[in-house]
């Protein structure tokens, strides 16, 4: 037993003279080994793909990405940003779909979460009601709003015929198409926003409220006053989330008005114009580009927002 | 504790081992295996052939691995995994005349010459002049075709009987016409309907555009989507499905919408490629199956002249390493007898001797064999602008289209799409 001790080397005690070398090697860097697959996967599916693209969006890559293709250098962005047919209405697009989306789904969501925040009879119930919309599949729901909103055949415009209300076109209409793409977004994922505010608001303590209650605060008041800025970090949290998800929303919309956002672009938005520049027009450099810009809009909000995050906490 | 924490780095070592080997076995068994990987589309003509598989294998010995997708998404499977160099598809089904010129020029698609001529029994000659020549490239065959189309009329034989019509328009007059007659009778069936997509709808507009005596490019090359003629077509076709087609309709139909609106009841007539009429007179996919009536394609004021197309071909991917193989599967899906087979069960063929063959169109309803005698007649070669960028083109040339069906001014909508094409035509000429 002693000379086993002996042997040990002092450095590392799981390693013996007959232990073969590359396992000693494999010891000695272990901290490196164990994170080598997960740096393989990010280097490989993440830098790479980026740095790819941002190759290609300084080169003319068009038709097959193996043909040659030219550098360029910037020719490819002033293109891109001097273009008013289709890309600065995709980015108001984007931005539209957005705000108004996140807009809406943060003042139902918070709505809700405040609703089923107490405890009631049948709690467990409406709570799962409410989450389904969240784990059906992006294209199944916009297909299934698809047939709801078929200006002929759909139930959308039955149920307004009982109200007395003329057939609409929805999605069919060249000014209806985006607002009801964001109602669709807004049914799918407000639910999502609710999750997370409602773990907001069960964290937080009852005592600010009782004293609230005591000095005899509304319960405007106490929302408003109290609950509204002990919450606030979560908002935040719930709305980075769902803003990133929202900017970068294409199952919906492709599954709704299919190809370049419709006949008209009425849904284009900057993820399905990139798409349709690489999958229709095989135009790999402009779209390299568009994507390039799209990336940097995404982390400016983010980092917007995060900013925004640090000072409520504060 | 020595020995657990030992064999702990050996598990994850062999780990990231196998990982890396799997990683490299993808590649190297895609040589010449018994296997060969099919990717076709969605069709009449793959339901068919998926139900022969068995035999080809029985007879080959070979094994058939099939994929198949819907029309846009094998087009981006083919871009995703051609463009990667993927060895993996070996036999693709595509469309010759919009991805056709494109997937030849990134030598997507391996040459065929020499396995074309290698056996006479199948008889490459056999093929339609007009289709061999859609899949060739540079003169040489890169596919084979499997389907041919021609535009027909698609009509309500109750609808018109009760409208006091005793046969189908004849001409384009007629049809706007008899289609004004019965949506006044009853406004919720629409007289006329078809494809209204932007993209899609370009193919059917075609043979209107063709008919009134346009074409997308004129003799010397240049754009012609601004003459006289096409914005009448123009006019005609958007003002047709204005007026007289369903209320509130959607400018993103493709086939599968428009066809669900006349299989629905919806409509009295529907201009539509004949090679979708199954879906139309299959009583299960239809609630007037046996109400619908074909008829060649009215006549405009430069007579009937709907196009005659091969809409889909099978090829062999240049990436491949099972080329041998993939040919063996080509060969006997487009031999005469599967052929013969394909035509009985509803698919246009290609073969000349086929449609000779009075077995070949034995299945057919009676009036779209005459209908489709007459398209292959005085057919147009192309259903679309014949250029490398095909998706990018449609757009051009059907933005007037969608615009007139929006009831803006088509002329005026013509005279631009005129001016973008011209300027694509040249982009692509440099």
């Amino acid at each position: 037993m002693a000379t086993v001790t002996t042997r040990t080397r002092p450095h590392d005690a799981s390693a013996t003279p007959d232990t073969p070398g590359w396992a000693r090697w494999a010891n000695d860097h272990r901290k490196w080994l164990f994170a080598a697959p997960a740096m393989v996967f990010v280097a490989a599916l993440i830098i790479f793909p980026l740095a790819w693209t941002g190759y290609l969006s300084l080169t003319d890559a068009e038709g097959s990405v193996r043909a040659e293709s030219e550098f360029v250098g910037f020719q490819n962005y002033v293109e891109v940003l001097s273009d008013t047919d289709r890309f600065w209405p995709a980015v108001g697009r984007t931005a539209a779909f957005t705000v108004v989306a996140l807009l809406f789904e943060v003042v139902l969501g918070m709505a809700v979460a405040l609703l089923l925040w107490r405890p009631f009879r049948g709690q467990k119930w409406v709570r799962v009601a409410i989450l389904m919309p969240l784990v059906a599949t992006p294209v199944a729901v916009g297909m299934m709003w698809r047939l709801i909103f078929d200006p002929n055949i759909g139930m959308a415009n039955q149920v307004l015929g009982w109200f007395g209300i003329g057939p609409q076109p929805w999605l069919a209409g060249q000014h209806s198409a985006l607002p009801t793409t964001i109602f669709i977004d807004v049914w799918q994922w407000t639910p999502m926003v609710v999750l997370i505010l409602l773990a907001g608001l069960t964290s937080l303590s009852d005592e600010p409220q009782e004293a609230a209650r005591i000095d005899g605060a509304s319960s405007w008041q106490r929302f408003r006053h109290v609950t509204l800025p002990l919450v606030m970090p979560t908002v935040i949290v719930a709305i980075l989330l769902r803003g990133i998800d929202a900017l970068k929303t294409f199952d919906i919309l492709y599954a709704t008005k299919g190809r370049g956002g419709g006949s008209f672009h009425e849904v284009e938005t900057l993820n399905v114009y990139a798409y349709g520049l690489s999958f229709d027009y095989n135009e790999y450099g402009i779209s390299s580009t568009v994507l390039i810009i799209f990336f940097l809009i995404i982390i400016g909000s983010m980092w917007a927002l995060t900013s925004r995050r640090k000072e409520a906490q504060r | 504790m020595d020995v657990r924490r030992r064999s702990i780095i050996g598990t994850s070592l062999a780990v990231v081992a196998a990982m890396g080997l799997s990683a490299c076995g993808g590649g190297e068994d895609s040589g010449a295996t018994k296997t060969v990987r099919v990717t076709l589309a969605n069709h009449v003509w793959t339901e068919n052939i998926k139900k022969a598989l068995p035999e080809f294998e029985k007879q080959t010995g070979l094994k058939v691995e099939l994929t198949q997708l819907g029309e846009d998404q094998l087009s981006d499977q083919y871009n995703v995994k051609l463009n990667a160099g993927s060895s993996d598809i070996d036999v693709m089904m595509y469309r010759p005349l919009q991805e056709g010129k494109l997937f030849a020029k990134n030598k997507y698609l391996a040459d065929l010459s020499d396995e074309v001529k290698s056996n006479k029994d199948w008889d490459f000659s056999d093929f339609q002049a007009g289709p061999v020549q859609a899949t060739s490239y540079e003169g040489k065959p890169v596919g084979v075709p499997i389907i041919t189309e021609q535009e027909v009329l698609y009509y309500r034989k109750d609808l018109l009987a009760k409208a006091g019509l005793t046969a189908p328009p004849k001409t384009l007059d007629e049809l706007k016409a008899a289609a004004t007659k019965i949506k006044a009778a009853d406004p919720s069936v629409a007289g006329f309907v078809a494809r209204t997509g932007k993209s899609p709808a370009v193919t059917q507009f075609s043979s209107f555009l063709y008919s009134f005596g346009g074409d997308f490019v004129d003799s010397s090359g240049k754009a012609s989507v601004n003459t006289e003629q096409a914005k009448q077509a123009y006019a005609y076709y958007g003002g047709l499905i204005k007026e007289q087609g369903p209320a509130n309709v959607s400018t993103d139909m493709s086939w599968p919408e428009a066809m669900a609106i006349f299989t629905q009841g919806k409509a009295a007539f529907y201009t539509e490629a004949n090679s979708l009429y199954k879906n139309a007179t299959d009583p299960a996919k239809s609630k007037v199956a046996d109400t619908v009536g074909f008829a060649p394609f009215p006549a405009g004021p430069a007579g009937s002249k709907p196009y005659n197309i091969p809409s889909w071909a099978l090829g062999v991917s240049d990436g491949s390493k099972n080329q041998s193989n993939a040919w063996k599967f080509v060969e006997w899906a487009t031999g005469k007898e599967q052929t013969l087979a394909q035509q009985k069960a509803g698919v246009p063929s290609a073969r000349t001797s086929v449609w000779a063959n009075p077995e070949g169109t034995a299945s057919y309803p009676k009036d779209l064999v005459e209908a489709i005698a007459a398209s292959t007649k005085d057919g147009v070669g192309h259903d679309r602008p014949l250029v490398n960028k095909v998706a990018q083109a449609r757009e051009i040339v059907g933005q007037p289209i969608v615009d007139a069906i929006a009831g803006k001014d088509a002329a005026a909508a013509a005279e631009t799409a005129n001016t973008a094409f011209q300027k694509f035509l040249d982009d692509e000429a440099k």
